[in-house]
């Protein structure tokens, strides 16, 4: 056998990953990949005595399987990429380079991930980067960045421009590495790690620290309350309406429609305002803890909450109806920014970014977690790939959270009295946990030793996949639209350098 | 046309009238309040993931804590968060709160520089520098100037350059990564120019305080106008607070 077959939140033990020849494991892998199905979520490396072992894990969108296999590396040795054969790997193997120094013969472009501290090439600093550069007498260079105009996070972009247009865009990260996945080591109390999945980014708190508490409880075989599971995806559904709606605000604020940009804007307040009510935080920290509720989703709060939708609903059909009808919009959103379905495959796009570009893939359909399973949830296609495509996926699938969130309100079942947390986690155990955040998979994994002492710790964000697709769609765009694009997919910094 | 009027008859009025007085909706967790009660200091200090209560005698530093609540949960008699949003203040010291008092937080005149209010009361343009912040306390200064809050009509406003800025705001606990544009950023702006470090991540490091990716060592070298403390900034606390800096009513 050359994988394990697991579910999503599945304790296994590590011995019961097989581990393949090198050789092996590149076939196995990378033929999974052929088909449509399957796409990799996760694929990293840790430190076994001198060498290195890798874990590859493949989920199969069909059957709900995620397929994990291992193996062992001598950093001596060189070693043929994944990359030349799916592009999907591409990312993973530059990560896997910067941190292992693992050589590779054939990989298209070993550029640094994020300059983690622990970097295997401590000279090769963020600043002194050489760009990809053309010669040519009719281009230039535009340079945006790290420090960006507006409230935002920072990321160098380096265009290369013929005239107005974008021949090419280089996307520079990691100015916002805080070493992440090594204080989830570092710090060994449960609160603090809590935490740690808190601030990931700040525009996920609940997709991630719900990946987190998904995967500690599986870990340490804690069972949460059903009570608990509703509560989660009303809060994950809550975020998705917060985001998407703040989002449409900026896809109006960056082509100058001040309405759009004023009410959508004012829009996203009412509901962040009810995390504030339901646990004291706008953005909803502190709101989901690991075997347990501290904030109970009352009779009063679910009453408000349902008024809330009740008007919020009309508000936004109306607003959304508007936009999308004003021809100045749509001459700017209509094939802006396109990725076409093939590219996207190519890319291995994740979460909204992919189903923009009619790619079926969504966690809470292909491996439903938590309450998911009982929604029956169906993903909401889009077929241009423009930033058209992506503003409607947005207007549809906020519709579509409010539904599920009434739909989860009428039976909240009545919190339980609270068992006491296992604290201890499982000896020798390896867990995934795949969250469909509002911005699309979230994926965290966890090792652990002999002790039950966490040795590893891995968190991707969706962002991690989709950088490369912000690159692509802005190629032949007027560098103008350049902000647009970006917003459009509106991926997050923090959440890619960790 | 009608249309848009439509929709802006449907609005309505969004803004908040009064930012000094509105109340916080909700359970805010705002300044904290300790009662004298004696308790278990050792699972108190315990607790708090971010090391933000020392003992003897007990005081929580908002300056490190995250506003999670967790002692608050724990040990319900010993500390209340009150829904009191201005917490910002212009020194290490005013962020303590300790055992016994119930005092709002203020600012420290005798701190605040007078070319500050001199300069800057009646307009005051902001360049924000997120380092290693995780989007919170970005998207809560973001929301800072909305049509709820419109912190705008007191002329304060962010700005793209820091050429034009007055001054410069902090987020995250700054990164070894974006440490030096920081510095750049910071050295852009003219004189006078004042510095706020807005959310715990910036104020202390917060949960990063002793990860090796972070480099704090600008902050040793600035002087700090104002304390934003949260996790995220709560955009009432800013606002309050940067009006107290440049002397509004």
């Amino acid at each position: 056998m050359s994988a394990i077959v697991i579910k999503n939140n599945q304790q296994i033990p590590v011995t019961s990953i097989p581990v393949l020849d090198y050789q092996d494991f590149l076939i196995f892998n990378t033929f999974l990949l052929k088909s449509e199905e399957n796409h990799c979520v996760n694929y990293f490396g840790i430190v076994d005595n001198k060498n290195v072992k890798l874990f590859c894990c493949i989920a199969n969108d069909a059957n709900q399987t995620i397929l994990v296999s291992s193996s062992i590396i001598n950093l001596e040795k060189t070693y043929p990429s994944f990359s030349e054969q799916h592009l999907a790997f591409e990312k993973f193997e530059r990560e896997i380079h910067e941190n292992f120094g693992i050589n590779y013969t054939n990989h298209p472009w070993l550029k640094p991930v994020r300059y983690s501290f622990n970097r295997q090439q401590p000279k090769n600093t963020i600043a002194n980067y050489p760009f990809f550069k053309i010669k040519s007498e009719e281009l230039h260079e535009v340079g945006v960045g790290p420090i960006h105009a507006g409230i935002i996070e920072p990321g160098h972009f380096r265009f290369l421009c013929n005239g107005e247009q974008i021949l090419h865009l280089e996307i520079q990260l990691g100015y916002q590495h805080r070493g992440i996945e090594n204080l989830f080591l570092q710090k060994k109390k449960l609160i603090e790690r809590n935490t740690l999945a808190e601030n990931i980014a700040g525009d996920s708190v609940i997709g991630h620290t719900t990946a987190f508490a998904n995967l500690w409880e599986s870990l340490s075989n804690n069972v949460v309350s059903e009570e608990i599971m509703v509560s989660r995806t009303i809060a994950l559904e809550l975020e998705r309406i917060a985001v998407h709606t703040g989002d449409l605000s900026g896809i109006c604020t960056d082509i100058a429609f001040q309405l759009g940009s004023a009410v959508f804007g004012r829009l996203r307040t009412p509901i962040i305002n009810f995390f504030q009510e339901w646990c004291g935080n706008r953005l909803g920290k502190s709101l989901i803890r690991v075997g347990s509720n501290h904030f109970p989703l009352t009779n009063e709060l679910k009453t408000k909450l349902i008024v809330l939708l009740d008007k919020f609903e009309p508000d936004f059909d109306e607003m959304c109806k508007n936009t999308f009808h004003t021809p100045t919009v749509l001459g700017r959103l209509e094939k802006t920014g396109i990725i076409s379905n093939p590219l996207g495959k190519e890319i291995g796009l994740v979460g909204m970014a992919a189903r923009m570009t009619d790619i079926n893939r969504d966690i809470r359909s292909s491996h439903p977690y938590g309450y998911y399973p009982l929604l029956a949830h169906q993903p909401i296609l889009k077929g241009h790939g423009d930033v058209q495509s992506r503003g409607q996926i947005r207007r549809e699938e906020v519709k579509q959270s409010i539904h599920y969130i009434r739909k989860l309100l009428a039976n909240v079942p009545l919190q339980q009295e609270e068992e006491k947390i296992q604290q201890k986690l499982t000896p020798n155990s390896f867990v995934l946990s795949l969250v469909e955040g509002w911005r699309g998979e979230i994926c965290h994994c966890a090792i652990t030793d002999a002790k039950g002492e966490l040795i590893h710790y891995k968190i991707k964000d969706p962002s991690f996949h989709n950088w490369l697709a912000v690159a692509m769609s802005v190629r032949n765009n007027e560098i103008s639209d350049f902000p647009i694009c970006n917003k459009s997919f509106n991926l997050s910094y923090c959440g890619h350098d960790l | 046309m009608l249309e848009n009027i439509k929709i802006l008859y449907h609005q309505g009025k969004q803004y908040i009238p009064n930012l000094r007085t509105v109340e916080a909706p909700g359970v805010f967790r705002g300044r904290p309040v300790i009662s004298k009660e004696s308790v278990d200091n050792e699972a108190l200090k315990e607790c708090c993931p971010t090391q933000a209560i020392a003992v003897n005698p007990i005081q929580i530093d908002l300056g490190k804590c995250t506003f999670c609540g967790e002692c608050a949960i724990a040990f319900p008699h010993k500390i209340k968060f009150t829904k009191d949003y201005k917490i910002a203040t212009n020194s290490l010291d005013g962020l303590l709160v300790k055992e016994g008092e119930d005092k709002p937080i203020t600012l420290n005149a005798d701190l605040i520089r007078a070319e500050i209010q001199h300069y800057f009361k009646g307009s005051l343009k902001l360049r924000q520098v997120s380092a290693g912040g995780d989007g919170s306390c970005e998207l809560e200064l973001g929301a800072c100037s909305n049509v709820n809050f419109d912190m705008g009509r007191y002329g304060i406003d962010f700005v793209a350059s820091p050429r034009h800025a007055d001054g410069i705001v902090i987020t995250g606990p700054i990164t070894e990564n974006m440490a030096k544009p920081l510095q750049t950023a910071y050295e852009a702006i003219p004189e006078p120019k004042i510095v706020i470090l807005c959310g715990v991540d910036a104020i202390s490091g917060g949960i990063f305080v002793d990860s090796p990716a972070i480099n704090r060592n600008i902050l040793k070298t600035l002087k700090i106008d104002l304390y934003v403390p949260g996790n995220p900034i709560h955009p009432l606390t800013f606002i309050n607070g940067v009006l107290d800096l440049i002397g509004r009513k």
